[in-house]
């Protein structure tokens, strides 16, 4: 029994499998939020890495693209790992979910603020120099001019990222996170039925994955293009 | 505990991790052409089957594929009377390698299709069979192509291999959590082997960049 539901182990594997999909899609639910909290997290932490690489003091930059390759570099799991056991030795306990979340955008940041990078990189000359000649300081320049034309153009591209997160969720379930693969596990160690809910949680991965895409694609077509075009 | 004494068991299980994530790139890197040369066929069969492929290893997450490969084929094979019991480290590579294949297949594709319609072409002219024009043609200029693509990969198959400890491979992962249990000293342990698998990715990386310069003399005339 999970989450109030009872499984069915008597009447052959079809009737296993119906009787495990409210639980599995309950895992699915908390998969989804961890994806989307992640997410969030992703895109403004990258904002900021890329904000602070694109800074014109070396003594800033250097030190935000060394922290980018650093979290780029290293396995989402040990920077759980680390942020799981060594965050409460400095007092700050925060919940298993919000620690996986906090992870994986943590790890994703890295992979965001390329993006806004690109994105950033690609304002055009003309942008800046008309900046100039209207007299816009350079950080307004930069929040004003730059960033707002940067910004909405890159989403699609963070979209792919969304989909990456959630394949990396069920490295969660090693802090107890019951997201979809760690209730796809206790059923599995239960009943001794491995096959059934590890396959259904595959499926349900592939349909998952599958819709964010065809979103993020249509997203990619629709997604109004505010400002004025890049080249 | 010093923190020196903690690098004797930690190195035991970095090269744990060095093995399975030289073992599942080269596993990988033959999928990838494999696959990505399969996507391209004219045979249906062969191109339905890499399709599969791709989509089913690049639609899931690598953790299901290893928990599927390790706890639920041995059940999949009692029931048709095969023995299909991988031993982790077997299951490990395996898995590694299958994900990593199905995003280098897309690699390979992507870098074939690139290579300009005119090589083909002067290719038929010189009589080279479609064999031939493959493999003294089209894949020397594509190769090149693929190398940044591929290591970018090689990284993420060396951060991926992590997953591994969580089916009792002894890695540098896996090293790790059984020195904390005993220690409790997460921070100065944590620490370490970010930086070692930090390390051991910008050694790949180099490496993957040797690679990349030997071959990119294979790059046709620019065009």
């Amino acid at each position: 029994m999970l989450f109030g539901y009872e499984w069915d182990t008597s009447h052959g594997e079809l009737a296993f499998a119906i009787s495990i999909l409210p639980m599995l899609l309950r895992g699915l639910v908390v998969t989804i939020q961890a994806s989307l909290l992640g997410f969030f997290v992703a895109m403004v932490l990258g904002l900021l890495l890329a904000v602070l690489k694109s800074a014109p003091s070396r003594l800033v930059s250097w030190p935000a693209a060394f922290v980018t390759e650093f979290i780029r570099d290293t396995p989402l799991l040990v920077q759980l790992f680390f942020l799981y056991y060594v965050l409460p030795d400095y007092g700050i306990v925060l919940p298993a979910f919000l620690t996986g979340a906090l992870a994986l955008g943590i790890q994703y940041s890295a992979y965001t603020s390329e993006v806004y990078r690109a994105g950033i990189d690609a304002v055009e000359r003309g942008q800046h120099e008309a900046a100039k000649a209207l007299d816009l300081p350079p950080r307004r320049t930069f929040t004003h001019v730059v960033l707002p034309q940067a910004v909405p153009r890159v989403i699609p591209a963070l979209g792919n990222y969304l989909v990456s997160i959630m394949k990396d969720v069920p490295v969660l379930s090693v802090v107890t996170v019951l997201e979809m693969l760690n209730v796809a596990k206790i059923i599995g160690d239960q009943t001794f039925n491995y096959l059934v809910p590890l396959s259904m949680v595959g499926g349900l991965y592939l349909i998952m994955t599958l819709v964010a895409s065809a979103l993020v694609r249509y997203l990619d077509v629709r997604l109004p293009k505010r400002g004025i075009p890049l080249r | 505990m010093h923190w020196m004494d903690y690098l004797g068991p930690l190195s035991e299980g970095a090269l744990v991790t060095i093995q399975l994530t030289v073992f599942s790139t080269i596993l990988g890197a033959i999928l990838s052409f494999a696959f990505g040369i399969g996507k391209l066929s004219r045979n249906w069969l062969i191109r339905g089957f890499s399709i599969g492929y791709i989509e089913i290893f690049r639609g899931t997450s690598l953790l299901v594929q290893l928990f599927w490969l390790y706890f639920a084929l041995p059940i999949a094979g009692d029931a048709i009377g095969i023995n299909l019991r991988l031993p982790a480290v077997v299951a490990g590579i395996l898995a590694l390698g299958l994900n990593i294949g199905a995003y280098g297949a897309e690699v390979v594709r992507g870098a074939i299709e690139a290579v300009s319609r005119n090589q083909y072409e002067a290719a038929t002219a010189l009589n080279f069979s479609g064999r031939q024009a493959l493999w003294r043609v089209i894949l020397p200029q594509a190769i090149p192509e693929m190398m940044p693509s591929f290591s970018n990969l090689a990284v993420q198959n060396l951060k991926d291999t992590a997953l591994a400890s969580l089916i009792t491979l002894s890695d540098l992962a896996l090293k790790a959590e059984q020195l904390r249990n005993y220690t409790q000293d997460s921070t100065t342990i944590y620490t370490i082997i970010l930086f070692m698998y930090f390390g051991m990715a910008l050694v790949l990386s180099l490496l993957m960049r040797l690679i990349e310069t030997s071959v990119s003399r294979w790059r046709g005339v620019r065009r």
